[in-house]
């Protein structure tokens, strides 16, 4: 029986999701908790988690919501890149205090969901996601999908 | 100098749709402030004092005859006629207007320019060496490395809301000519068994608890540059301070850590993202450094004829030796006395503008100083270039003197500041200009901060001045021993301060001192590590 | 007194309540008292001011209103070191105003 946590949102909070699998139907527990729980399968890290304690036990993660309680904190950004650079291939939702202006970089670094605490535009939000028609350096985004960057482009590397 | 491909243009014409259309959001009320302020701080618009101020980069002082042009274009059309250069190889303007903006962006863009990241929390401008490409004891032209290192840090997905702002400087030289030990990654690219290399130092800043960055690395091969610096922002993404504002650079991190413990978090972080392929391909480096050969050099008079003294003035101090021996760097002075330090107008901005085009290859250097370099000069075109320099009172021969003042804005436009900046650089240079004392001072770099923030470097100052608020009255501390250069060292405090009279009474009394005191040879600086602080205490209090 | 500034949203200059509209002039600034939380949050709402706030000031005996902070009174004039770009260029004694 997969430990169900009370944290974290629900699929309803969810605004936009770039996966076709089903959304984790239950809430997150703590990253202190998801270390001692050997079958929790949604955990939520907040600002100042280490994401590689989470590092052993990816393969049996189906979400993991990153926290941003104010968009000016920064941290869940490198949280989400460490993920998927170990190989993290479940959910990886933005929750918190997520405004139009963050959803590309988000994207870029990795999220495919998102649960802003106050729901978005959704003309705004479908033009950030396309903001970055090329870009200049590496992240999860052209890991996961073989974009080129910028600099790649330039010597015939890459898509 | 590097020239936009296609790419290149496009990111930046694509930045300027997006900051329209967010200025549009913020116009019709979609927007707050608090929500606007980050984005416009991404594009350099600040609320300041008096206006909105645009902060424009030039990506580490370089810049053409066509972009200054527009600088100063900009400044007559958009703004009221001048602009003013800062301590970080920008330009800012004071009176900018928010619905502005946009077409001041678009305008910049036509000419490969920018106002992105120049604030707000994220990496900024990459400063250099003035004299790059042009100096005589440089391993190799610092500025590809600045610009292969511009290109990674723009519109970084994972570092742009660091827990503070991000400063990168790199030089390729002994001498350091950019503080670059003062800035939070100071690079110095270094040649090792005929091999080419990145020295790294990490947590060096002035502000409210200035610091020298320690090395955290003695050599870094070129191809992992970018692997590196990411290795670097990523700790100090992840665990810099962001419960207090006035701790959260990464010289605090540092510090709190222990060098060794940082260091051994970022080779920690290294070594696993060497295996992620985040560093561009060679190749990349490779296209960069082609826009950055030299001009085509000829052989020439090495010697000008110096009669005019007051020609020879200028040639022996505004001057810098080139590697070419037919050739100088000379330094433009944005400091004529009792001026402005660091403003100049459109019409002396265009004017810079053609004399690079005619005597300097068409390139043009800002100083972190506040003074505009024409890199490349022939020595017999001197004689004309001063010429003309000195009819449109850019000729000031002070560079490095204690006319050569570093001031930041004050109180005069900083919503930051405590006390005034500029009058007392004003009043400075005015004094030891009359009583004919700055030639007898030589080498003396005297530089005002109007708040703690230390926009105007007075931590590194030989003589610095920092502006306080004393009970809602403008009040001056003075401090002596600072240096900027590779001889790196942080101003001490001489103890109570001064009012605005007294301070300039006790610049004059500690250089009294000193030409009393010195020995052959020695600089201000020199003289001061000789004797220490208590005699220069002894003769301000008595 | 009690009075507010800010910036115009459009144009970024500095301005001083007036009771009825923000004005250049901090001369015409009026005594808030109690009412300065409940004017700035109208005014910001609907986009008539930017980041206003509440600062104290005196009338002088020739009308003029001065601000409390040095700062202020930068602002209600312009930079000290350009006196053709301040709201009184001809004035000799608008600089001793300021300090």
């Amino acid at each position: 029986m997969v430990e169900a946590g009370d944290f974290g949102t629900s699929p309803d909070d969810v605004q936009f999701r770039f996966r076709d699998d089903e959304p984790v139907d239950h809430g997150t527990v703590t990253v202190d908790s998801a270390l001692e729980q050997t079958n929790a399968n949604a955990v939520r890290i907040e600002p100042g988690d280490d994401a590689r304690l989470l590092l052993p036990f990816l393969d049996r993660l189906a979400l993991v919501e990153i926290n941003f309680p104010a968009f000016t904190d920064g941290r869940g950004y490198s949280a989400a890149r460490i993920l998927r650079e170990a190989g993290y291939a479940g959910e990886l939702r933005a929750v918190g205090d997520v405004l139009i202006d963050q959803l590309s970089h988000m994207r870029r670094c990795g999220f495919d969901s998102f649960a802003p605490d106050k729901r978005l535009d959704e003309e705004d939000a479908k033009r950030a996601f396309a903001t970055w028609e090329k870009v200049y350096q590496h992240a999860a985004d052209t890991a996961l999908t073989g974009r080129a960057t910028i600099a790649q482009r330039r010597h015939g590397e890459g898509a | 100098m590097y020239a936009y491909d296609q790419y290149d243009q496009q990111m930046v014409d694509a930045r300027v749709a997006e900051f329209r259309d967010q200025a549009r959001r913020r116009l019709e009320g979609k927007l707050t402030e608090d929500q606007f302020k980050p984005l416009r701080l991404m594009n350099g618009l600040y609320l300041q004092l008096h206006a909105y101020m645009l902060r424009v980069a030039i990506p580490y002082g370089t810049l053409n005859s066509r972009q200054m042009t527009m600088l100063g274009d900009i400044a007559d059309r958009y703004d009221r006629g001048y602009g003013h250069f800062t301590t970080r190889q920008n330009i800012q303007y004071n009176w900018i207007k928010l619905e502005d903006a946009a077409d001041i962006l678009a305008d910049l863009a036509t000419v490969e320019m920018h106002a992105t990241q120049t604030s707000g929390n994220c990496i900024r401008n990459i400063s250099s060496d003035h004299f790059a490409g042009a100096a005589h004891d440089e391993v190799v032209d610092p500025r590809p490395y600045a610009e292969l290192l511009r290109q990674w840090s723009s519109f970084h997905p994972e570092f742009s809301y660091l827990p503070r702002k991000f400063k990168i400087c790199v030089i390729a030289s002994e001498k350091d000519r950019a503080a670059m030990r003062l800035h939070d990654i100071g690079i110095r690219i270094i040649e090792r068994d005929g091999e080419l290399g990145a020295q790294f130092f990490v947590g060096g800043g002035m502000g409210r608890t200035p610091m020298i960055a320690p090395m955290v690395r003695d050599f870094v091969a070129l191809d992992q540059l970018v692997t590196y610096a990411e290795a670097c922002l990523r700790v100090y993404n992840r665990y810099g301070r962001r419960d207090n504002k006035y701790k959260a650079r990464i010289k605090i991190l540092v510090h709190e850590l222990g060098a060794e413990e940082y260091t051994r978090q970022v080779e920690e972080e290294f070594a696993h993202l060497l295996e992620q392929g985040v560093e561009p391909p060679f190749a990349e480096l490779e296209r960069i450094r082609t826009f950055f050969t030299d001009p085509p050099f000829e052989d020439d008079a090495k010697s000008v004829e110096r009669s005019d003294p007051d020609f020879a003035v200028w040639v022996d101090r505004n001057t810098h030796r080139h590697k070419h021996d037919a050739y100088v760097s000379a330094v433009i002075s944005l400091k004529p006395v009792g001026g402005i330090p660091g403003d100049a107008t459109g019409e002396q901005m265009r004017l810079m503008a053609r004399l690079a085009k005619q005597y300097s290859f068409d390139e043009i250097r800002v100083m972190h100083t506040q003074n505009v370099v024409l890199p490349h000069v022939r020595i017999a075109d001197l004689p004309a270039l001063w010429a003309e320099l000195h009819e449109a009172g850019l000729g000031a021969p002070n560079m490095d003197t204690i006319e050569d003042i570093i001031a930041c804005p004050g109180l005069d436009y900083c919503s930051l500041a405590n006390a005034r900046s500029i009058p007392l650089a004003q009043r400075i240079s005015e004094r030891f200009d009359k009583s004919g004392k700055t030639g007898k001072l030589g080498e003396l770099k005297l530089k005002i901060s109007g708040c703690i923030n230390a926009c105007g470097h007075h931590h590194a100052g030989h003589i610095g001045i920092l502006g306080v608020d004393k009970k809602g009255k403008e009040n001056y501390q003075l401090s002596l021993g600072g240096s900027e250069a590779e001889d790196v060292s942080l101003a001490k405090i001489t103890g109570p301060g001064f009012d605005e009279d007294g301070v300039i009474e006790a610049v004059e009394k500690v250089t009294d001192l000193y030409l009393a005191q010195r020995t052959e040879g020695e600089r201000f600086i020199d003289t001061y590590r000789r004797l220490g602080m208590e005699p220069f205490k002894e003769a301000l209090y008595g | 007194m009690r009075i507010l500034t800010g910036n115009d949203l459009k144009t970024g200059a500095v301005v001083w309540w007036t009771g009825e509209f923000w004005s250049l002039h901090v001369d015409e600034a009026v005594d808030v008292g109690e009412r300065a939380e409940e004017i700035m949050a109208a005014e910001e709402a609907a986009r008539r001011v930017n980041v206003p706030y509440a600062i104290e000031a005196t009338r002088e005996d020739d009308g003029h209103v001065r601000p409390a902070h040095i700062k202020d009174r930068v602002r209600a004039l312009g930079p000290t070191v350009r006196p053709d770009l301040t709201l009184k260029p001809q004035d000799p004694e608008a600089l001793d105003w300021v300090i």
